[in-house]
């Protein structure tokens, strides 16, 4: 499957010098050009913000496409084939897609954001129809009609009435002719869509079924030895000494130290594991904060980096607008540091031949990851290509590329291929977490309903979600970044996770206030008709009027919008007699635009909402001392099936909107419609994520209003 | 390094039936069989996800009975018959679990669906027609962290209905 490798990446290689054809054989090429070094600037033909693709239709038969994004289980591999294979006019078994290959694949930023489809879906319709429209001047030559009257079938070009036919093969048979995509308007709207937006069996399924889908940790190349990294078995440790020598004379294991970086590489990973305990350690620690003092740690200590994840948003009077309200309320939410848990962890796998490295990476960000193992090794990227197998999930936890430069180093050192994989325990303690945030929040209405003033200030936890969907007019909405003494980064809708929890807590708080339903509220003070559309659905669907209030039992709702999809979620909660809740139903509406893969679509929301169940009554990261205290399955929960409620969703379907990205937003309205319905069973407010600290629901608030 | 020398079979070696294929696993009965499969026979489709037995991904046959390759240690399979992902399909015929997972696309990454198809097939042989509680409590050891459980649980069903229709096929 893996194709050889071009001399050099073909990012960054001007697309004239590319010599696609000497990789992919005799064919036409239609690529679109991100704006990037190589083209300075668009390149002729349309140019998209990011991102860029190309499609290759060779007269082997064979229909390539290739886009920078990775396949780390959010369903893309089959949704981009589809587009592919709609414009080209053939069933999407026929679409061979080449994704995250940095030496093959076009520049990308990383697949995260819920950016694959926003990014990727038009490049590659553009390049495919582009090739389309080349195939077709090529077949109205051979068929003697105009291209305008070429029909295209199942990979085959037909004159007008069908009686000629030539395989798109025979067509460019001989030629090596590379075409620029003009503009996007040559693409198929999504009305007119007849493989894309219909149900798709994906079809790597069996690989998937029967386990030879290869992901970056089954990856097993000749002579490969394993190795491990010395880790320091605290945050905020430094190497102070280090004795390597009950390592000498040892022949089958390779020792390599440097500086700070010590790891070794042997021919099991037993056998390696065995090596590095001999290796005697002593570290150096400065203390770290722990559970107790950590909020009053994190607002004292703001950070510096990381400008790009602050939002800072003031309109009119909101201190003089609170004092004038009818209601308001004040309030401070908390969710805790939580960790991805992919089901794979990290790994990668070295090979050097001659000066150049291929590695084998589960990554959300190969370009990232190439650029970083470059700079590590002080090499050219040109010499460093890594390739993104298909990735055990990432959920915003795979952008590191460490384990990929210490498999690079110990494969350099080793003289053979090394792969170095993380334990579970490693993945916990040495991955980085979702950021604890914390979020103050006032805000105010009168008492017809109407929001007049709010007020919310998010420390740690991110920007995300900071802007609402509400029309306020006295508002000031921000956030603050700390320096976090446990190592923190993206996480599936990152802060949209805390902010809308403390955001629609507090919408409920206010309509309880004065009087009205929580979907009447929201519905008079969304400014967005989208989101209104969605939160109508969910309280139709959710049987929302029809509900009756029983003791032990509560229904609560929540909506956002973030990443450019709409969602409202509606939960039903039962109280049991120890307090302890079960979460009987949760019903998910999502909106992001026309929908290409609906039944991956569905897969998507439903496990971006049972994983969001995760962290809103139980996922909880525990520490003391730089240390992650849970730091095994056995300790650390996520959701199973008896966690598992009915989960419904309903999936609204815009044509006329570009198709956005689904792998967050589905997560945001979970928690806060969860709080809500379990206030109304209990009669307390929580306002901490996790929502449970031991299973069951406190009979007074835990944290009251302020 | 060669323990026994020559063509002799190390005295710490441990047979057993891998997928239907006797295999001889040496100097290695501490290891899991979990590091035996993936290490020593390049079977790659048993997962590691957590090596305490707490995941799933790493289920596997045992005398026809699911179990957690890393929990269970090379010299405790000495004599017994183990399939893996890879045994389960008949050539080109997925077994009923794989079938109804592919038909119903009941994965999202995918990583952990070997260990669920194979406890899917040992829950199917002692109960054919399993409830839904029976399927939660079946597979209640198995985490998936993309597809959100909801189409394993249909899978099952389907699984369930596959293998019925077989068998009154071949009947």
């Amino acid at each position: 499957m893996t194709l050889e490798r071009p001399s050099r990446p073909w990012d960054r290689t001007p697309p004239k010098e590319r010599g696609y054809f000497e990789v992919l054989g005799d064919g036409i090429l239609c690529h679109v050009l991100p704006r990037d070094r190589t083209t300075g600037g668009g390149g002729g033909g349309w140019s998209p913000p990011s991102g860029g693709a190309w499609v290759h239709v060779g007269a082997d038969g064979r229909i390539r496409a290739f886009t920078g994004k990775a396949e780390v289980g959010q369903g893309t591999h089959t949704a981009l084939s589809l587009v592919v294979a709609e414009e080209l006019r053939v069933p999407v078994a026929r679409v061979e897609l080449t994704m995250a290959d940095t030496d093959l694949s076009p520049w990308d930023m990383g697949t995260f954001g819920s950016r694959s489809m926003p990014d990727a879906v038009p490049p590659l319709q553009a390049a495919a129809a582009g090739a389309r429209e080349e195939l077709a001047s090529l077949a109205a030559a051979r068929l003697l009609v105009s291209a305008g009257q070429v029909r295209f079938e199942d990979g085959v070009a037909l004159s007008p009435e069908g009686g000629h036919r030539v395989t798109y093969g025979e067509l460019v048979r001989g030629l090596r002719k590379t075409v620029v995509a003009s503009t996007p308007g040559r693409t198929t709207p999504a009305a007119d869509w007849k493989t894309a937006g219909q149900p798709a069996v994906d079809p790597a399924a069996a690989d998937v079924v029967t386990g030879r889908r290869v992901y970056a940790s089954d990856v097993r190349r000749p002579g490969m030895w394993y190795g491990v990294v010395l880790l320091p078995p605290n945050h905020g440790a430094e190497l102070a000494s280090v004795d390597t020598s009950a390592l000498e004379g040892e022949e089958e294991v390779r020792l390599l130290h440097d500086g700070p970086f010590v790891a070794v590489a042997a021919p099991t990973p037993w056998d390696a594991r065995r090596a590095l305990r001999k290796v005697r350690a002593t570290w150096r620690s400065t203390p770290q904060p722990g559970e107790p003092e950590i909020e009053a740690y994190l607002r004292a200590h703001p950070s510096h980096g990381d400008h790009w994840d602050v939002e800072k948003l003031a309109e009119g009077d909101p201190a003089r607008a609170l004092a004038e309200a009818a209601v308001s309320v004040r309030a401070t939410y908390r969710t805790a540091y939580i960790a991805h848990t992919p089901l794979e962890p990290r790994a990668a796998v070295a090979e050097w031949e001659g000066d150049r490295v291929t590695i084998w990476l589960g990554s959300q960000t190969p370009f990232r990851g190439r650029d970083h193992v470059a700079g590590g090794l002080g090499i050219p990227p040109e010499r460093v290509r890594v390739i993104v197998p298909f990735t055990g999930a990432g959920f915003g936890g795979k952008h590191g590329g460490d384990v990929a430069l210490a498999a690079a180093r110990l494969s350099k050192a080793a003289g053979r291929p090394v792969r170095v994989a993380f334990t579970r325990e490693e993945e916990f303690q040495h991955g980085y977490l979702r950021p604890m945030s914390i979020v103050d929040v006032a805000a105010g209405a009168t008492k017809d309903g109407l929001l007049t003033a709010w007020t919310f200030h998010n420390v740690n936890g991110g920007a995300a979600g900071i802007r609402s969907p509400y029309s306020i007019p006295n508002l000031q909405a921000d956030n603050e970044l700390s320096d976090s003494p446990l190592p923190q980064g993206p996480y599936r809708a990152l802060a949209a996770n805390a902010n809308n929890f403390a955001r629609e807590s507090t919408v409920d708080e206010l309509a309880s206030l004065v009087g009205q339903d929580p979907v009447a509220f929201r519905e008079k003070n969304l400014a967005d008709e989208r989101l209104r559309t969605v939160l109508r659905t969910a309280a139709e669907r959710g049987n929302w009027t029809s509900w009756r209030p029983s003791p032990g039992r509560g229904h609560g709702i929540a909506v956002g919008f973030e990443k450019g999809g709409r969602v409202a979620t509606v939960a039903e909660v039962t109280l049991g007699p120890d307090r302890r809740p079960h979460v009987d139903r949760l019903l998910t509406v999502f909106e992001a635009g026309a929908i290409v893969h609906p039944d991956n679509l569905q897969s998507q929301v439903e496990g971006a909402t049972v994983m969001a169940l995760g962290g809103a009554l139980f996922e909880e990261i525990h520490f003391d001392g730089g240390v992650i205290t849970n730091r095994r399955l056995s300790e650390y929960r996520v959701p199973r099936f008896s966690d598992l409620p009915r989960v419904e969703v309903v999936l609204l379907d815009r044509k006329d909107l570009p198709p956005g990205g689904a792998g967050e937003t589905p997560m945001i309205a979970v928690a806060p419609a969860v709080a809500s319905a379990i206030h109304e069973a209990s009669g307390v407010r929580l306002r901490s994520l996790p929502l449970l600290r031991d299973g069951k629901v406190p009979a007074a608030p835990r944290s009251p209003a302020t | 390094m060669n323990g026994a020398g020559g063509a002799a079979v190390a005295t710490d070696a441990v047979r057993v039936v891998v997928n239907g294929r006797p295999r001889t696993l040496e100097r290695m009965p501490e290891r899991s069989l979990l590091q035996a499969l993936r290490t020593e026979l390049d079977l790659m489709g048993t997962k590691y996800g957590c090596g305490e037995g707490q995941c799933g991904a790493c289920t596997v046959l045992m005398d026809g009975k699911a179990v957690h390759a890393c929990q269970v240690s090379v010299k405790e399979v000495g004599g017994h018959d183990i399939v893996t992902v890879e045994g389960l399909a008949r050539g080109d015929e997925l077994n009923p679990a794989q079938q109804a997972f592919a038909e119903l696309g009941a994965f999202q990454c995918g990583f952990c669906t070997p260990g669920m198809v194979v406890g899917t097939t040992a829950l199917l042989q002692r109960t054919p027609s399993p409830s839904e509680a029976e399927v939660r409590e079946a597979l209640e050891g198995h985490l998936c962290r993309c597809c959100g459980y909801t189409k394993v649980l249909r899978a099952v069903q389907r699984a369930s209905e596959i293998s019925r229709e077989r068998a009154r096929r071949s009947a």
